[in-house]
Parts: structure tokens; C-alpha cells; sequence
């Protein structure tokens, strides 16, 4: 199915949003959605949640014979599914050219950054190697696949047990997996989507924020905040100031996400050893709403009340005097009630106060009575204007 | 029959739950029978002389003989006399393609605006959000949409919406902020005052005075789909607190 048309509207909206860095769900401009990563019942299972863009991982192995070329090391085989569950405008069965550039940046970030050793995945050299393969399924598209993409196939080769190898003589023996924790601890790498849209910049956009954007760059970081890669498409020219500041940015993300990772990844091993159940039904809520449900975003709400107050000093600032109090009765005081009227000049001034309010000019004076009831005066002639907009 | 439905008004019902005609309805001899008539609404289909439930949802009544089921869904079907929100995608010759989110895109004449003629045609441009609604709305046919009704007035419809905000939220909630009297409008009224056009296929457009106030009024009502109305109108108190 051909993509909606974003209508003009939406368009200048999200613009204009974006240059008073205002984002449609409240976040900053620098923040990320909230990411929950779980695992499944077997090993190198794991789906990752950004928000409402949801993917799951699976990592397999088999032994197969090696490259001519490269007769020690083992392979690695990575494949990004996009399903027409993900969206309509997905196609089932057609590589789209965004699934091509999904493949070729998670093919070049994770393998090129060497983050598993080949050459320890060799069994018997020249003979049979390990092939692990990573298969990456997109199960609902919300923006910034390429991130979830990559942190769901780096949190699931963590997770991974490789099969025991015992070989005697010519036989090579397979055992099932067992607790023995895969050595190669892969540095945990991680692209990052920054996308730019005119001059703003952007971290983790949306599906609609994608839409409106003019250029993306994509950097691969480690842990040990080495980039991997830098990827700029959509021809946006960068100064090289920009480049350095979005490095900060990623390195930063780059630890939060892996500490992220490290908690989910212990979480899952003390539920393994203490025998509970785990894996994915286990981390559906019971007996809530799944569907058309929000989070509970923060809209920042300061702007707001400026307006409000604007209109309060707006208005004439009330009288400094604080009104005499009434004594009726002796040792018994009475302070600013507002049932006495405690200046001199009566009727006529009270008419003209009334009038000021009928034409609801908060600009014109008239003498003020006590202060509370001036700044209600002042709200209601705000909400009253309010409904007649 | 309808005594049997008017006894499960309220209830949620599956598809496969049937009404039939009761052995042991009794019909007076003596005194003058008058055919009971029963009107079902969406949701509900005859079949021979039972009548059988096909969406689940609370079953709702409306006297005097009025039935149909109320379910949840996102998915927009074309019916006709709905007025919906549309943006424009095609604008070819004499016809201009709107799309509605539905299966397949609607075609809206020129000819079909208040005050158009072949010489005086109306400004519409492609990506522009226009209000209308069905004139034809088959399953088998294209769908058509009018922006006129049928003594040739706008009334309300045609081309709109500079610097508001649109976004999608379910049908149910369309349809809950329609109804006359509605609370949740009433609790939005009290809050910002705020410009709103609601499309029966689940879109909503919103403006307000400031930028930060449309986001506000939008994340309000994307959110307030799925919850009780204790918990909504606890929602907007707290932020009518946060304002002001």
C-alpha cells in the first residue's frame, strides 16, 4: 500500500513544533522514548520496545563448512524482516528499499566494529565453523527502526548460549546449551538516528517526525565511545562543529542504553537460576489494556501558565495599601474580607467599575477594592473572552 | 423479541449470539395485535427470523425500537452521510482523489463546493484537509464525498485548517465526543478554548492560541480513549492545576 499523503497542515505543525523545540509526545529534543527490552523462553530471544516501535531478535547457530577464503573464522549472517505487520506501507516478499538500507547499516555496524571474535567461533579449521545468524523481525513501526534494530541484535547475541563442541578425533559431538556464557562479551554497540529537519536537530524521531525531515546521520558507538560508523544520507551539509556535537550526544545515550542492557541482561539470568518463569508471556501485564493505550507522557505545561499570568499583569497592579481592619466589636479584629469597602469614594466610582467590565477592557482603571477579587475579575474576563474565540 | 433485547441491553455479546422468536411469547386473542417492529443497527443482521449478533460490543437501545451493538474499532468504514476529515492527494482534471484512511480513496467533484461553478473553481490544493461527507458509500463502489448538502449550503464543510494539529484516534471516541451532550467536551470546554473538527473516520483536528496548548488538547484526547470517566476527569484536573 502506497503511503498517506502527510496533509499540508501536518507538515507546518510539526515544523513549527520543532523550531520552538516542542516535540508532539513532550519530550525533549535530545530524549529518547521509553525503551523496555525483554527475552523469550530460549536463548537469543528478545524484543525491544521504543516507545510504540516494537522488534524482536533471534539469534541460531549451525556448524557449516567456512569460506575458501577465510578457512578459521566463523560467519555471521544478519537478515532485517520488515512484515506488513509492521505497517501497511510495508510489502511482504519485497525488499523495499528501505529494508536494503536497514540490512547494509546493521551489516556494516556490527560486523565491521568486530564486536564477536570469528575466530573463536572455528571448530575444526577448514572444516567446520559456527554460523550464527541473526534474524531481526520489525513487529510495529513508530520511527527509528535502525536504532531498535541494532540494540534488539546486539541484546540477543548477549543473551545467546552457543552449544558445547566436543571433538574426538574426526566426530564432532554437539551438547546442548548449557550455562557456559558466551566469552566473547560483545561491546555493546549502538546506532544512534539523529535527524535533522532544516536546521534543527532531532534525537529519536517518530514516524511523523521522520516524514518531515530533511537528512538523517546515523553513528555506531561503543561503549568505549569508539564510533563504529557514521552514516549521512539525505544530503544536509554538516559543519564539522554539528558532527562533534552529535558524537556527545551519542556517547552519552550510549551509556545510558548499555546500562539499559547490562540490567535487563542479569534480570533475565537471576530469573533463570531461581527457576521462575520467564520469557515473553510472562511479561504481558494481566487483565490490562494493551491496545490504543498512551503512556503517561509529560507535556510540559509552563507555557502555559504564562499566558495566564500575562494576563494577570495585564491588568493594573492592585493597590499596595493593605485596607484598615474593622473593628466591631473591642478586641475582635476583621481583615480584608471584602464584604466592607474601606474607601472613602462610593456609587459613582462603582458604576464606572462596572461598565470597564462589561466593555471587558482590563486595561482601563478603575479603583480597585481589595486584591483577590481583582485578579478573579481578571480571569473571568480571560475565560470569558476564552469562549467566545 | 424485543422484550428479549431490551432485557440484555447492556451486556457485552459475541458474534454467533442470536435473538429468536420465543415459543412461549404470548399474543392476546381478544384484543388488537400490533406487529412488533425492531430497527437494528450496525452490528446486527437478520437472518431468516433470527436476528444474530455480528460485532461484539455492549448491546445499546434506543426507544421506541431501536438496537444496535457499540464496539471499539480503528479501522474507518465508508457510510453514507458521515462527514469525515480527508486530505487531498490526487487533483486530476475535474476530480480530485481524498484520501479518508479507508481501503480506497474517495473522489470529491469541483463541482461540489458551495459557490463553484465550471469558471469559478475552488482553491483546493493537494495535501489540503477538507471536511466533508458521503454521497455514495458502497462496498462495491468507489466512494463519493460532497461538501455541500442537499440545498447547495457549505454548512461547515470545504477546505480548512491552517495551524492546527491532526492526529487519529479511535472510532468510538468520534463518535462518544458527537453525541449531544457530550462530558468529555464539556470537561474540554472548561480547560482551553480551542477550535475542534472531529471526522467520523477517527480524525480529529485541533487548534488552540499557542502551539503548546494544541499539543496539550491533543495528547488529552489520544489519551483519554481507554480510560473510565473518574480517570479522566481526574486528568484534566491535574493539568487545569498545572495551567493555572
Amino acid at each position: 500500500m502506497k503511503e498517506t499523503l502527510l496533509s499540508n497542515c501536518e507538515r507546518d505543525f510539526l515544523l513549527q513544533a520543532i523550531a520552538e523545540k516542542k516535540r508532539l509526545d513532550g519530550r525533549q529534543t535530545y530524549d529518547y522514548r521509553k525503551m523496555k527490552i525483554t527475552f523469550g523462553t530460549d536463548y537469543g530471544c528478545c524484543f525491544v520496545d521504543l516507545g510504540k516501535t516494537r522488534v524482536m531478535a533471534q539469534v541460531s547457530c549451525e556448524l557449516v563448512a567456512p569460506k575458501e577464503s577465510r578457512p578459521n573464522e566463523g560467519i555471521m549472517f544478519f537478515n532485517i524482516e520488515l512484515s506488513p505487520m509492521a505497517s501497511p506501507t510495508f510489502e511482504q516478499g519485497r525488499q523495499s528499499e528501505l529494508s536494503v538500507k536497514l540490512n547494509r547499516q546493521l551489516e556494516r555496524c556490527l560486523r565491521n566494529s568486530k564486536c564477536i571474535d570469528t575466530e573463536s567461533l572455528c571448530v575444526v579449521s577448514g572444516e567446520k565453523v559456527w554460523k550464527i545468524r541473526v534474524d531481526v523481525h520489525v513487529l510495529n513501526h513508530d520511527g527509528n527502526l535502525m536504532d531498535v534494530a541494532s540494540i534488539a541484535a546486539i541484546t540477543a547475541l548477549c543473551h545467546f548460549r552457543r552449544p558445547d563442541v566436543s571433538i574426538q578425533g574426526d566426530e564432532v559431538t554437539v551438547v546442548s546449551p548449557k550455562e557456559k556464557w558466551d566469552e566473547r562479551y560483545p561491546s555493546s554497540d549502538h546506532v544512534f538516528f539523529l535527524s535533522f529537519c532544516r536546521t534543527y536537530l532531532l534525537v529519536d524521531p517518530c514516524e511523523r517526525e521522520e516524514r518531515v525531515m530533511d537528512g538523517l546521520l546515523m553513528i555506531a558507538m561503543n561503549k568505549h565511545r569508539e564510533i563504529c560508523s557514521i552514516q549521512s544520507s539525505g544530503g544536509i551539509m554538516l559543519l564539522k562543529e554539528q558532527v562533534m556535537r552529535c558524537s556527545k550526544i551519542a556517547s552519552v545515550k550510549v551509556s545510558e542504553i548499555t546500562e539499559l542492557l547490562i540490567k535487563a541482561l542479569e534480570n533475565d539470568k537471576k530469573a533463570r537460576k531461581e527457576g521462575g518463569r520467564c520469557g515473553f508471556a510472562e511479561s504481558m501485564p494481566q487483565e490490562r489494556i494493551t491496545a490504543l493505550k498512551f503512556e503517561e507522557t509529560s507535556v510540559e505545561m509552563t507555557d502555559v501558565a504564562e499566558r495566564a499570568s500575562d494576563v494577570v499583569q495585564g491588568a493594573e497592579a492592585p493597590p499596595l495599601m493593605v485596607p484598615s481592619p474593622v473593628v466591631p466589636v473591642p478586641g475582635v479584629g476583621q481583615v480584608g474580607l471584602g464584604l466592607q469597602n474601606t474607601w472613602g469614594l462610593e456609587e459613582e466610582d462603582d458604576d464606572e467599575e462596572e461598565e470597564a467590565e462589561e466593555c471587558a477592557n482590563r486595561g482601563e482603571e478603575g479603583e480597585e477594592k481589595v486584591t483577590k477579587m481583582e485578579v478573579e475579575r481578571h480571569k473571568k474576563d480571560a475565560s470569558r473572552e476564552g469562549q467566545f474565540t | 423479541m424485543s422484550s428479549a433485547l431490551r432485557d440484555r441491553t447492556g451486556e457485552v455479546l459475541l458474534p454467533g449470539d442470536e435473538f429468536s422468536f420465543d415459543t412461549d411469547d404470548t399474543i392476546s386473542l381478544t384484543g388488537p395485535v400490533k406487529p412488533e417492529k425492531v430497527v437494528c443497527g450496525p452490528g446486527l443482521r437478520r437472518s431468516g427470523d433470527r436476528l444474530l449478533v455480528c460485532k461484539s460490543g455492549v448491546l445499546r437501545h434506543k426507544p421506541p425500537n431501536m438496537f444496535w451493538m457499540d464496539s471499539q474499532q480503528r479501522r474507518y468504514v465508508p457510510a453514507k452521510g458521515e462527514t469525515i476529515i480527508g486530505i487531498v492527494t490526487v487533483k486530476s482534471g475535474d476530480v480530485f482523489k481524498v484520501d479518508f484512511g479507508g481501503s480506497e480513496q474517495a473522489s470529491l467533484s469541483y463541482l461540489a463546493f458551495e459557490g463553484a461553478t465550471k469558471r469559478n473553481r475552488p482553491n483546493v490544493q493537494v495535501g489540503d484537509l477538507v471536511f466533508s461527507q458521503f454521497l455514495l458509500a458502497n462496498q462495491d463502489m468507489e466512494p463519493e464525498l460532497v461538501c455541500v448538502d442537499s440545498s447547495g449550503r457549505a454548512n461547515g464543510m470545504g477546505v480548512f485548517g491552517g495551524g492546527g494539529l491532526l492526529f487519529t484516534v479511535s472510532l468510538g471516541l468520534v463518535r462518544r465526543l458527537l453525541t449531544p451532550h457530550s462530558e468529555i467536551l464539556s470537561d474540554l470546554k472548561q480547560l482551553f478554548p480551542c477550535e475542534l473538527v472531529m471526522g467520523m473516520n477517527g480524525r480529529l483536528w485541533v487548534k488552540s492560541c499557542s502551539l503548546q496548548q494544541t499539543l496539550v488538547i491533543s495528547n488529552l484526547l489520544q489519551s483519554c480513549d481507554t480510560m473510565t470517566a473518574q480517570q479522566r476527569r481526574e486528568l484534566f484536573r491535574r493539568v487545569a492545576q498545572g495551567a493555572l
